[in-house]
């Protein structure tokens, strides 16, 4: 086979700019996005820490540089066979292709907040999730939020480092959202307090600690370490929320006017079937298993399969870039048989 | 001697290199599980008796890691300990899946053992 197409499956920040990457690098990429638009996530969300760029004008961007690429939306891998030197594939809207190498960028999925039945989304009117909040940052629409707030709390890790919802890992992305999100929501209510109620605080990446030192210093974010155990409805709908100050070894409680859940990063909930289709493994964090994690992260055990972004564990924005553009290299150089 | 009106007190700090983990050691052998707790507090905040009696698990296996309770003669961790109805709310909440209730029945019957 000579072709030089490769496909890749999933059309976030990983799949479009491996795509772009890999027509530089003289390939033909094929993107197959099972939603109605690019951009995955991100697409969703307002402002990008830790430089505050606009998301919808980083997607623009990124989805301007894609002219001239086959994008298939609201399409989905439908049957792929290995051949000798590559693959044969049939998607779901009819259309079939050869190609010579795989890409899967199919990213991750929010944790469902309501599976901890204990902070009632779902149930109380002024429970929100972090993801819900981006919405209403970019659209202003969400009944949930009222026009004044006196009290506004931010619970971190909810799915995450939880034993109890199935996903012992960390996030990694949801601390430094909530402090993002706690001075986002400060700007538009400066009369209300703000709470973060967190296990530890981890904001591990380049200047997330002058987001920390602000949210205190200039906005009077107050952070409280201990998990909230649960969270009841008051009679007027606000919620009262339960925790341990464990520095002050006391039990408080809070009245709130919104609590807005930092909802985890999961794996995609195809990435089992993707994996089984293409013989790739899953690693038992349930996100795909890399070839090492430290020097083969975009590769599979398999030949021909790679991998970018977070199918393979929670990555920020410029993480996954980086990732994509490692693939696209790492597939040019399988194309002409240098490993 | 002259009476200045005040004494020396022991320092409050833990000596980390000499605490006797003794206890502590007995307890990882019943449960485990106590290894693994971040101290997030979530048991403290659920129990019921917790804000009358001041009964507080991660106080309970902090105490005992930092040799408070053989300090104290146990008087504060027995005394938490009394405050438990066993409910088990406790072991619901932690989010490192402890068996916390499990860990309190251990730890009585360790200072039973002593007795
Ligand atoms: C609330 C929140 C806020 C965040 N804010 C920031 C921030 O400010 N800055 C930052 O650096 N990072 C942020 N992140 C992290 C960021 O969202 C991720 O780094 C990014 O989305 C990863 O991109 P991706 O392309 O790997 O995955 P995704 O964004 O998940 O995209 C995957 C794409 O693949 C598609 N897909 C999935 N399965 C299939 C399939 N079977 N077939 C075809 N297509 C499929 C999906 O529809 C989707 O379009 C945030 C994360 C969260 C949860
Ligand atoms: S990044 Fe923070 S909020 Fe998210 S899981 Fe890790 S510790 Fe919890
Ligand atoms: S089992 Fe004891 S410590 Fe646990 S919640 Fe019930 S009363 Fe509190
Ligand atoms: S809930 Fe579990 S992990 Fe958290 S402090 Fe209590 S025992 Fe430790």
């Amino acid at each position: 086979m000579d072709s030089q197409t490769v496909l890749i499956i999933g059309g976030g920040v990983a799949g479009m700019e491996a795509a772009r990457q890999l027509r530089l690098l003289g390939c033909e990429p094929v993107i197959v996005e099972k939603s109605d638009h690019l951009g995955g996530h991100v697409a969703g969300w307002h402002k990008l820490f830790p430089d505050m760029l606009s998301a919808s004008s980083l997607i623009e961007r990124m989805s301007e540089s894609l002219d001239g690429i086959t994008v298939y939306l609201k399409t989905q891998v439908a049957s792929m066979n290995r051949l000798k030197d590559g693959f044969s594939v049939m998607l779901t809207n009819g259309t079939g292709l050869l190609c010579r190498a795989v890409l899967i960028a199919s990213g991750f999925r929010l944790f469902e907040a309501s599976r901890k039945e204990e902070y009632g989304y779902g149930v109380y009117d002024r429970v929100i999730t972090n993801s819900d909040l981006e919405y209403w940052f970019n659209t202003g629409e969400d009944d949930r939020i009222p026009d004044n707030l006196s009290n506004i709390a931010f619970v971190h890790c909810v799915g995450s480092r939880d034993l109890k919802a199935g996903n012992p890992q960390c996030s990694k992305v949801c601390c430094m959202t909530a402090v993002k999100q706690a001075i986002e929501m400060k700007e538009r209510f400066p009369d209300a307090e703000i709470w973060c109620f967190y296990m530890d605080l981890r904001l591990f990446g380049k200047k997330y600690e002058d987001f920390y030192i602000n949210a205190q210093r200039d906005y009077g974010v107050h952070f409280v370490r201990g998990r909230v155990s649960e969270v009841s409805e008051d009679i007027d709908g606000r919620v009262i929320l339960k925790a341990e100050d464990t520095l002050a070894g006391r039990q408080v409680k809070l009245k709130a006017d919104l609590l807005v859940l930092m909802a985890g990063m999961l794996c995609n909930e195809d990435t089992a079937g993707l994996a089984s289709m293409v013989r790739a493994e899953v690693d038992s964090d349930g996100f795909l298993r890399s070839r090492d994690n430290i020097f083969r992260i975009n590769e599979s055990s398999r030949p021909g399969i790679f991998f970018a972004g977070a199918c393979t564990g929670t990555k920020t924005v410029p993480e996954t870039v980086a990732e994509a553009r490692a693939a696209a290299l790492d597939i040019r150089n399988y194309l002409n048989g240098n490993d | 001697m002259i009476d200045f009106g005040f004494g020396l007190s022991r320092s409050s700090a833990v000596r980390l290199d000499e605490v006797d983990l003794t206890l502590y050691r007995k307890l990882e052998k019943l449960e485990p599980g106590v290894r693994t707790c971040m101290s997030c507090g979530s048991c403290t905040a659920t129990c019921t008796a917790g804000p009358w009696s001041g009964m507080s698990v991660r106080k309970v296996i902090l105490d005992l890691q930092r040799e408070r309770a053989s300090a104290e003669g146990h008087g504060e961790v027995r005394k938490m300990l009394s405050a438990c109805m066993l409910c088990g709310k406790c072991s619901m909440v932690c989010p490192r899946g402890i068996n916390t209730r499990h860990l309190i029945l251990s730890l009585c019957r360790i200072y039973e053992e002593k007795k």
